[in-house]
């Protein structure tokens, strides 16, 4: 069984200005990979190039062993993600936003799996607002919840509890983790927030520059390169990637 | 192509139009006026002029084809216009979407759209001024599909223009059929116009319509060869303007235009 992501030699070049440099990895089944680095590191962009709406300048992707550039909507009828630079559109209502999507992820079942996924996430009361009169945490989890229709096989999560209060954050970590355990799904997550990576990752990818400086179990990882925190170890691959990247 | 998926895009144009005013009104409020204006100016030139000439299919007609070419050119940009508005390109185009469902979801929402303005139309022309599809006879089919289709046409080329040079660029879209009327010889003969307008007006499938139109009022037989070259015409317009939309898509995926689409640029 091929792994749920494979990524080999992945670059996006913008004219001179490289944004991811050549980086490979994978994601398996039930792993929860946390893709950390400070901003402007690539991490977006390389969700990007496996949600397909950017073109990768080399390299491949692989989603369940299915090529992203020639298979494409193969490859994303089991991927799904929520960003949190990507709302649904604020004119629909919660439950037509779900309705339209299911439609499009072709999920069977649909009004039964909308109505698991509004108790699920806690939107029941809010089925026929306007998504956009939502506070920022009740879109996440709109987000969280759309991202989940189709049971992904592959989940991609940009910074999914930026805009949640911590208790909200803990439990949406808690269904994702369960998520990911239960079927055949592998997560992909960005995050800027290390006490919730080390809570919930598996494993993490550092990157910077484009490149991936580190990898490892984001419990491990700060003492395997003399640091005590994974925050302190985010910083100073932030300021001083190219010290690392000899360790 | 899934159905399902072309289905959704006109399932979402669908629940925008019926939770607002703001979006129903348009689809019948102005061709409902240009209906009673041109009724009016008909019936007031026939009012004036030689008896025996009646105005009203070939004036009241024209309008009435050539807003419904308008409305079908404009469905399918407003439909467009909505993921633009409400900056919803990285949720759809990250799907299993492909971009031929999405354009004949547009296109399907389109048909919706402009055949609601179509029926107020003709009731309006037919109860107030007696105008009847009856009159240009069997020729109204290929009319409506040329129109229909150049309609299409454009409405997907106006949707890539938006999209290859950003939102701003809407005010540009929507004046297009205004730009081609003169053209297209809607309410005169194409032989009024100058030579070099000739030129172009050849290559506009609406042209053929009208100049049909206006034989079949003054009595003689439509031509069939040019029904058909307008038909033909229309048809290589719609492949063009698929080309030219998907060439714009590849662009915008090569150069990171539609994950970042608000910012019009990538440079």
């Amino acid at each position: 069984m091929p792994n749920v992501l494979s990524v080999e030699n992945l670059s996006k070049k913008y004219g001179d200005t490289i944004a991811v440099d050549g980086i490979s990895f994978e994601v398996e089944r039930n792993e929860i990979v946390g893709l950390l680095g400070p901003n402007g590191a690539g991490k977006t962009t390389t969700i990007n190039m496996v949600l397909s709406v950017l073109e990768p300048t080399s390299g491949s992707i692989r989603i369940e062993g299915i090529d992203v550039a020639r298979q494409r909507s193969q490859a994303l009828d089991c991927t799904n993600f929520a960003a949190v630079y990507a709302p649904l559109p604020g004119n629909l209502t919660v439950y037509q936003n779900l309705h339209v999507f299911g439609l499009i992820y072709g999920v069977k079942h649909l009004s039964a799996r909308i109505e698991s996924l509004l108790e699920q996430f806690e939107l029941e009361r809010f089925r026929n607002l306007k998504s956009g009169v939502l506070s920022s945490g009740e879109q996440t989890r709109l987000c969280l919840a759309k991202a989940m229709l189709n049971q992904p096989h592959l989940l991609l999560l940009d910074e999914p509890t930026a805009s949640l209060d911590p208790a909200t954050a803990r439990d949406i970590r808690t269904k994702i983790r369960e998520f990911a355990m239960r079927g055949l799904c592998g997560v992909l997550w960005t995050s800027h927030n290390m006490y919730e990576v080390a809570d919930v990752c598996d494993r993490v990818l550092f990157l910077s520059h484009g490149k991936i400086m580190l990898e490892g179990d984001p419990k491990t990882l700060p003492q395997d390169h003399g640091k005590s925190t994974l925050e302190e170890l985010f910083i100073a691959v932030a300021r001083e990637p190219l010290t690392l990247e000899r360790v | 192509m899934t159905l399902s998926r072309t289905f959704a895009i006109v399932l979402r144009h669908f629940y925008l139009v019926r939770g607002s005013p703001a979006r129903v009104l348009p689809l019948f409020a102005w061709v409902a006026i240009d209906m009673l204006l041109w009724g009016y100016i008909t019936k007031y030139l026939n009012a004036v002029s030689a008896a025996g000439f009646d105005f009203v299919p070939v004036l009241l007609g024209a309008v009435l084809l050539w807003d419904f070419f308008t409305r079908v050119m404009h469905g399918i940009t407003m439909a467009f216009m909505e993921d633009v508005w409400s900056r919803n390109f990285l949720n759809l185009f990250a799907t299993p979407l492909a971009i031929s469902e999405y354009v004949s979801g547009l296109v399907a929402s389109s048909i919706g759209t402009s055949l609601v303005g179509l029926i107020v139309m003709l009731v309006l022309a037919s109860a107030i001024f007696g105008l009847s599809f009856l009159s240009y006879g069997a020729a109204i089919l290929p009319f409506l599909l040329v129109l229909f289709l150049f309609g299409v046409a454009l409405g997907i080329i106006g949707a890539a223009i938006v999209l290859r040079f950003g939102p701003a660029t809407e005010w540009f879209i929507w004046p297009i059929p205004a730009l081609v009327s003169p053209f297209a010889g809607v309410f005169y003969p194409v032989a009024t116009l100058p030579t070099w307008m000739q030129y172009i007006s050849s290559t506009l499938p609406p042209s053929y319509v009208f100049e049909n139109l206006r034989a079949i009022i003054s009595g003689h037989a439509p031509s069939v060869t040019a029904l058909i070259w307008g038909v033909v015409l229309a048809v290589v317009y719609v492949l063009l303007a698929c080309w030219m939309f998907v060439g714009v898509y590849r662009h915008s995926v090569r150069s990171g235009l539609v994950a970042r689409y608000s910012a019009e640029t990538v440079s």
